[in-house]
């Protein structure tokens, strides 16, 4: 028997993700010709929305509530993604997401530190999120706050730096079961597939052998998505989360030309035809 | 509570400069709850041994992995702990510099971070381990706060100075076992506010680091020839001091800044860019490093291959006037 309060859950998420999809495509062509990276920011609506609705607790009268869940946007150019899914988790006001990219806006490329809601960090050069993830579940035993988890979320091309590997294996060696790296394999980064820029297959082994638990998930079956983030374990946990870059716009599911590119008014068009109103 | 007395000073000057940063450790765990450790597989070399004993729980060895290391110190900032993380100077700063600059500058996440044996002090090991472009590096990333204390006290002085300043700060330690004590008694340490050790009205020299004592030596030497020299201990270098460099540039007739750093974008650089930025009419020597990877060496040798010993100091600005 379906648990219903879950299918709701699971609808809801659906739901935020179609509307995370249709912000993207309304902030990447209000961006014009300066671009945005629509790829993997289209990959992750799922991840996200089921990350915000229902699973992280945080409380959006008190963002600094200690006992919150940690949010750690490492692939910091999936901001595109980020943004409206702060503005489904009501972090953020829907009515900013259109000042995306503009001068003077704190809806930049990349996030930053520059007041705007929600944002942990600052993020934009790859490979340096999960470190942080490993000093904030450091602060939390020491705080004896053991409930809060630390989300990571992480490019499986960014998986290529070499500091993600050194934060793993300290992840591990302080036993820091509080972390969680959600790991977006759209498996396609900048130059193209991951498997032939670099390699880093195999993904979960790779993990496991950090002394991590690893789980493998389709990144856009949000029922899927919440029971991995309900996994709680002796271990970090690293979701790897399977994608398609462009997920949703038959035009950029699996090219890598839209990794970072500007919409043309008749992509524009397509896209939006494309998302519908619905799911 | 730590003392500086002159017993206290001779110890401190014996223990070198990381034997200094051990002591400070200690005082800082005792007055800063919030304090916690950081190292890259250097927890003995750090001088921490004491400190690792006392309190395990709050020294975190990252293993040979310094952009973990200053990775985590970020997250540890922001949720509201003091971290204090140390490592070889050229590792600290020029292989973590992009987690520097993320974590400590753009993001002004309060890590004090400090550069174990820069310049010379472990120049024996190669070029690898001197560490003479840091200050250029740490001084031209925004919102960093750059200290190179000239002595053991000194070293203790400024590290409970940042420990009680929200801004991310750079210390930078410089010389060898047996640092010459310069601050034989207590006095007033202000991050920013440099000290006048020796006034005179001809040569002013504004020294950082292990560089104030050779200064000192020089200016002695000098005073024999009959040149009055004053002596500046200009232990942070950013922010720079212009009130006192204001003061010293017109009262003297050449400044001559003396540090064991490249003499490309150091102590010198920061001088020069002050001075041309206030059109001061005034003569600027900058005595450093040249810029060149120095052969392997004992320190005195590396100290004489650049021209940093008080006698080769004295030489070279006698031939200025």
């Amino acid at each position: 028997m379906i648990n219903m309060a879950k299918a709701e859950h699971i609808l809801k998420c659906q739901q935020a993700a179609a509307e995370i999809r249709r912000d993207i495509i309304e902030m990447a062509y209000a961006a014009g010709n300066l671009g945005a990276h629509l790829g993997g920011s289209l990959s992750m609506a799922e991840i996200l929305a089921a990350l915000y609705i229902g699973t992280a607790k945080f409380d959006r009268n008190n963002l600094e509530w200690e006992e919150r869940d940690r949010i750690i946007l490492s692939k910091g150019h999936a901001a595109l993604a980020f943004y409206p899914a702060l503005a489904q988790a009501e972090i953020l006001e829907k009515d900013e997401l259109h000042t995306f990219k503009k001068n003077g806006s704190r809806l930049s490329g990349h996030p930053s530190l520059n007041g705007l809601p929600g944002i942990e960090y600052a993020s934009g050069s790859l490979g340096q999120g999960l470190s942080l993830g490993v000093g904030v579940c450091l602060a939390l035993r020491k705080k004896n706050n053991l409930s809060s988890r630390v989300f990571v979320l992480m490019g499986d091309g960014e998986c290529d730096e070499g500091s993600v590997w050194e934060a793993a294996a300290s992840a591990s060696h302080f036993q820091l079961n509080q972390l969680v790296a959600i790991i977006d394999r759209n498996h396609i980064q900048y130059d193209g597939e991951t498997s032939r820029v670099m390699s880093m297959e195999p993904m979960p082994e790779k993990w496991k052998s950090f002394g991590w638990d690893a789980q493998e998930v389709d990144g856009h079956n949000t029922g899927a998505l919440l029971d991995a983030y309900g996994i709680k374990g002796s271990k970090p946990l690293a979701i790897i989360a399977d994608t398609v870059k462009g997920k949703g716009i038959s035009f950029m599911e699996g090219n890598c030309r839209f990794h970072n590119s500007r919409l043309s008014e008749a992509q524009y068009q397509q896209a939006v035809a494309e998302l519908g109103d619905g799911l | 509570m730590i003392e500086v007395t002159p017993k206290n000073t001779r110890i401190w000057s014996r223990l070198g400069p990381s034997g200094a940063l051990g002591i400070a450790a200690l005082e800082l765990a005792e007055t800063s709850p919030d304090m916690v450790m950081l190292t890259a597989d250097l927890s003995f070399f750090s001088g921490l041994e004491r400190f690792k004993e006392r309190y395990p729980d709050r020294l975190y060895n990252f293993g040979i992995a310094e952009q973990n290391m200053v990775g985590a110190a970020g997250g540890l900032a922001k949720e509201g702990f003091l971290p204090f993380v140390s490592t070889y100077a050229s590792f600290a700063t020029s292989r973590c510099a992009d987690q520097v600059r993320v974590n400590m500058s753009y993001m002004k996440l309060p890590i004090k971070l400090i550069g174990l044996t820069s310049g010379f002090g472990a120049g024996i090991l190669g070029a690898t381990h001197m560490s003479i472009e840091d200050i250029a590096v740490m001084r031209s990333l925004p919102n960093i706060t750059v200290i190179s204390p000239a002595d053991g006290t000194e070293i203790i002085k400024c590290m409970l100075a940042a420990a009680g300043s929200e801004e991310p700060t750079y210390i930078r330690l410089t010389g060898a076992m047996n640092t010459p004590v310069i601050y034989k008694e207590d006095y007033d340490f202000q991050i920013g506010k440099s000290v006048e050790l020796i006034s005179g009205n001809e040569v002013c020299m504004v020294a950082t680091g292990s560089m104030v004592y050779e200064s000192l030596e020089a200016a002695k030497l000098l005073n024999e020839k009959g040149i009055s020299c004053s002596v500046i201990n200009m232990h942070t270098i950013k922010p720079l001091d212009s009130e006192m460099l204001d003061k010293v540039i017109h009262s003297h007739n050449l400044i001559v800044t003396v540090e064991e750093h490249s003499e490309v974008g150091g102590l010198g650089g920061a001088v020069a860019e002050y001075m041309v930025a206030h059109h001061f009419d005034v003569r600027l020597e900058i005595i450093g490093i040249k810029d060149f990877f120095p052969h392997a060496g004992d320190y005195r040798y590396q100290l004489e291959q650049s021209g940093l010993t008080a006698y080769q100091i004295c030489e070279r600005i006698e031939k200025l006037l």
